[in-house]
């Protein structure tokens, strides 16, 4: 199959590649971007792990197709920090010990820092929904929720 | 909650940021699927869609006609000879004469791209032979199943068993029948539980690359690198020490990656390739389907009591599958399922019997949660029936250190009783309870497990230290293993960097598993630790020009050890490394071999549920782990594994389990209707830290990762019979279940 | 002489004795010669056994045991 020629920009640096119109946004970040922080957990869109914001919208790239994204705007997990100064929800999950294996953690951080631009002040049940598409095996969730409640009100203070 | 309250630490039971946190929450963690390598080709597996099938012809010649295709495999590449398990890995990383369930590996295809690799794949055409198959545990177990495997049972098996019967133990202790006459009660009952599947998020990855001179590379997620580097060679006839295996990050494992599927195919397309690196990555439905959940089980079981709670008598059978291989966990199912009580008399029968389903892995605390199902919840009714509180009741007959376990041996220092005694005074327990809800008890046992273990440690030139360690960290065992190391060495935390290394790098080491890697990998360091400060303490001794004996380690320098000694002011770890280029050269340590004094871990859960009698489903409320870790090395990290393990729990009892259809295949081979728990299931899960330290880990460690998923399965059946007074048997209780029993209820 | 406890069903091979009295300075030594009263365990005990003596598992074959000591058998132990 003939590629497409896609033009874009992931994190703020234009960045050009060459997708198979089968290729999912997912498949083009790894495989021709070389960003691999984005994970494959299912590819079907039921666990989070591939999430991403397009546009300022969340999504799961693996139900994205990688031509989609021309002209488009992709933020991932490797855009989250500001050089060496992490984002509160990344120095919040590391302070919790919110991540065990650490591979659905990517996806909850691009999940998280979503909700929180839309509900600075989320209640837990809240953080919980908004998570529900987001599959972790390894915590139980709880130290993730709290790891989340905690950067809002970090996030919060600093706002004010 | 530590039982000797004198010892103090300096690092032990803090919570410092994980060494790995930093790569981990910025996606430069490196996994499975994250690893290329120049000129790489991607493979794609062929899986029977057939439950039980004769393969009659396998025609690849469309799929090598294709542009980009590189190489094929069947299992007439694979050597032949092998016997026992190597025959067992073999026949499930490719399928012989015979697909033996659905997603059996049938021929691999390796290609320039990952798209071609999997067009291929539908292009090699396979003829099937379609068989009678059998699924369920109870209908393989009858004479007139149809057979998966002449000739599969071992020694175990008596004369005259059902053909699918591969494995089977009888044992106990005392006079049962005597002991059920004792009881004021005695009853019976049936309980089944579904096969669940560790569900860990990262699928299965390799790269692999193998030369036609027999050296081979592997870059692979691996609960354990030197069993891939084994299996791989077992399975496709190599030199081990030819094959080299080195470790990525790890997504998650339960056990499930303590084995091989797709790796020895890398291998084995590579070699075919010319020796280009193949990659290969599991597709999640390939995971579910072709992968190793874990057994399916049936069980009887009748306990005897008296009316203030004791038990006389007990007696369990239990059947397992574990798919079309012997290694259904029946009998660590038995040996935990009465752990957790002195009985005078006990009787335990196993079947492990062969179905048409994958070939099961361990899971987390394997064959322990099915037991504990059965026990619990009928411990539970014989409780309710008499109006003996479930707690008094476990006290009463709780197994204390001196006690002959139920399966044999006597038990060491264990902290049950402590477990029990803190889950009453847990607050929990005295929360209010409303219509439709209930409370529920349950008690869960791991042995934990030692194993072959070697580690390296070595001071670097400016004081800091590196430890290599051979058991992958899954759930941060580089954290608590640098805490035990800089705890010994009298440095900060962040001096000490642990490596999981790959397999060039130290003697064989067993996987992170069965709750080991911070026990024996833990204990290794510490003595590889305690090395390198005797020979710091010589170096100094010489440069002093006092014996070495004179002097001693305190707070990461050497001083004389005391005034007779002679009076120099202590000489650092930094001051000490900075000279050894000419002191005697580098300073290091490294301890290999079988480390001793295992700690069993006994935990108590409880949980509050509410039953929604309109749809059946159940609510968490309330949750929390009680469990002895010995000591907690990283408290946070301890928490961390009570959390999921019970998650992991309560995703069994409730929602997960392998649907076959009529013809043997797995219907739900998704996480859409594989139903794995979500945040907005459930609510914080509480963890109370029981520690009774163990006497035989330098820090009192036990080990905590697998006990927590054993009380959940339990603990919610008897909290719904609490709720709205109906028993459930069969697990998982979903709406549906939970809805037809309160049906029946009337 | 230390003392070999059976798993119940192997009673078949050794004339219904649970508990077996055998010579032996070390694990191996006293599973050489359990074997040796017994040749029908054999294949059970190449298998693969675990060996819990006092409570714990004992791994390594040549460690020394005490002149009264008490091996349980059991099947393989592994984990997750």
């Amino acid at each position: 199959m003939s590629k497409v020629h896609v033009t874009t920009t992931v994190n703020g640096d234009a960045v050009e590649f060459l997708a198979d119109p089968r290729e999912t946004l997912l498949d083009c970040l790894r495989d021709h971007v070389g960003l691999t922080g984005t994970k494959e957990g299912c590819g079907t869109g039921d666990c989070g792990a591939c999430s991403v914001e397009m546009e300022g919208v969340l999504v799961c790239s693996c139900l994205v197709l990688g031509v989609e994204a021309n002209g488009k705007r992709v933020d991932t997990i490797e855009g989250m920090s500001d050089g060496h100064d992490l984002h509160p929800l990344q120095r919040k999950f590391i302070e919790h010990a919110a991540l065990q294996c650490g591979f659905c953690t990517p996806g909850f951080l691009v999940a998280a820092k979503a909700l929180l631009a839309r509900s600075p002040d989320p209640t837990e049940e809240e953080v919980r929904y908004w998570l529900a598409g987001n599959l972790c095996r390894c915590t139980g969730y709880d130290k993730i929720v709290r790891a989340v409640m905690d950067a809002a009100a970090e996030m919060r203070q600093e706002a004010a | 909650m530590a039982k000797d309250g004198l010892t103090e630490f300096r690092l032990i039971g803090t919570r410092p940021d994980r060494p790995d946190g930093l790569d981990k929450v910025t996606g430069r963690a490196r996994y499975g699927a994250d690893f290329a390598l120049p000129g790489m080709l991607f493979g794609a597996v062929v899986r029977s869609p057939h439950a039980h099938a004769r393969i009659v012809r396998i025609d690849t010649s469309r799929a090598l006609a294709l542009e980009g295709v590189k190489a094929v495999v069947t299992r007439a590449d694979l050597p032949d000879g092998l016997e026992g398990e190597d025959w067992d890995l073999q026949e499930n990383t490719l399928a012989g004469d015979r697909a033996l369930y659905d997603g059996h590996a049938v021929a691999a295809v390796a290609a320039t791209s990952r798209l071609l690799a999997e067009e291929a794949a539908r292009l090699i055409e396979v003829d099937y032979e379609v068989l009678p198959h059998v699924i369920d545990v109870d209908d393989a177990i009858r004479p007139d199943a149809p057979v998966i495997r002449q000739g599969a049972a071992d020694a175990s098996v008596p004369e005259g068993m059902p053909p699918n019967v591969v494995r089977y133990m009888e044992f106990g202790h005392g006079d049962i029948e005597a002991g059920f006459a004792e009881a004021d009660i005695v009853r019976e009952r049936s309980y089944r539980t579904e096969a669940a599947h560790q569900g860990y998020i990262e699928p299965h990855a390799c790269v692999g690359q193998l030369g036609a001179d027999g050296a081979g590379e592997m870059w692979v997620c691996t609960q354990g690198q030197w069993y891939i580097r084994r299996m791989c060679a077992a399975v496709l006839g190599l030199e081990t020490a030819q094959l080299r295996v080195t470790p990525s990050e790890i997504g998650g494992g339960f056990g499930g990656k303590t084995t091989i599927f797709m790796e020895p195919l890398s291998l084995a397309l590579s070699r075919k390739a010319g020796g280009r690196p193949v990659k290969i990555v599991m597709s999640r439905a390939e995971v579910l389907r072709a992968t190793g959940p874990t057994a399916s089980a049936s069980m009887d079981v009748r306990i005897g009591m008296k009316k203030d709670g004791t038990i006389t008598a007990a007696r369990a059978e239990f059947r397992m599958q574990g798919g079309a291989f012997p290694g259904a966990p029946v009998d660590m199912a038995l040996y935990c399922a009465f752990a957790p009580y002195k009985l005078p008399a006990v009787q335990h029968i196993g079947y492990d019997v062969l179905a048409n389903r994958p070939k099961c892995a361990a899971y987390r605390a394997p064959g322990s949660p099915m037991g504990a199902f059965a026990v619990e919840s009928l411990l539970d009714e014989m409780c309710r029936e008499l109006g003996i509180d479930p707690v008094e009741m476990r006290l009463t007959n709780a197994v204390r250190e001196g006690d002959r376990a139920s399966y044999g041996p006597t038990f060491g220092s264990i902290g049950l009783v402590e477990v029990l005694e803190a889950a009453k005074g847990h607050p929990n327990m005295a929360a209010p309870l409303g219509p439709n809800q209930g409370r529920g008890i349950a008690s869960g046992y791991w042995f934990n497990h030692s194993g072959e273990t070697s580690v390296s440690m070595a001071i670097s030139e400016d004081g800091t230290a590196q430890v290599s360690v051979g058991t992958p960290d899954i759930g941060g065992s580089r954290a608590s293993i640098a805490l035990m190391v800089a705890e010994r060495l009298g440095i900060p935390y962040e001096d000490v960097r642990v490596n999981v290394v790959e397999t060039g790098a130290l003697g064989v080491n067993e996987p992170t598993h069965g709750s080991r890697a911070t026990f024996a990998s833990g204990k290794a360091a510490v003595v590889a630790a305690e090395q390198a400060i005797a020979e710091m303490c010589r170096r100094a001794a010489a440069e002093w020009g006092i014996d070495a004996e004179a002097v001693e380690w305190v707070d990461g320098a050497a001083q004389p050890a005391g005034p007779n000694a002679g009076r120099f002011p202590p000489m650092t770890i930094a001051e000490i490394a900075g000279k050894m280029g000419q002191t005697g050269g580098p300073i290091s340590g490294h301890h290999e071999g079988l480390p001793e004094g295992v700690g069993a871990s006994f935990g108590a859960h409880v949980v509050d549920v509410e039953v929604d009698p309109e749809t059946g489903r159940v609510t968490i409320l309330r949750y929390v782990v009680v469990q002895d870790a010995g000591r907690a090395i990283h408290p946070a990290y301890v928490e961390g594994q009570y959390q999921g393990g019970a998650v992991q729990g309560i995703g069994w009892a409730l929602n997960e389990e392998y649907v076959y259809d009529d013809r043997g295949r797995l219907a739900n081979p998704a996480f859409l209707d594989y139903r794995v728990p979500v945040a907005s299931d459930l609510p914080m899960i509480d963890t109370v830290i029981v520690e009774v330290p163990n006497p035989g880990h330098p820090y009192g460690v036990r080990g905590v990762g697998e006990t927590g998923i054993t009380p959940p399965l339990p603990a919610i059946a008897n909290a719904i019979e609490d709720a709205v007074g109906v028993r459930l048997t069969h697990l998982p209780m979903s709406p549906s279940k939970v809805l037809a029993a309160l049906k029946g209820r009337g | 002489m230390a003392t070999v406890q059976l798993w119940s069903s192997l009673t078949r091979f050794t004339d219904g004795a649970r508990a077996v009295e055998v010579p032996g300075a070390t694990v191996a030594e006293a599973l050489d010669n359990l074997v040796k009263a017994h040749p029908g365990l054999d294949p059970i005990l190449r298998g693969g056994v675990s060996v819990v003596i006092d409570g714990e598992m004992i791994p390594n074959r040549h460690a020394e045991i005490a002149p009264d000591a008490e091996l349980f058998l059991m099947q393989r132990l592994k984990g997750g």
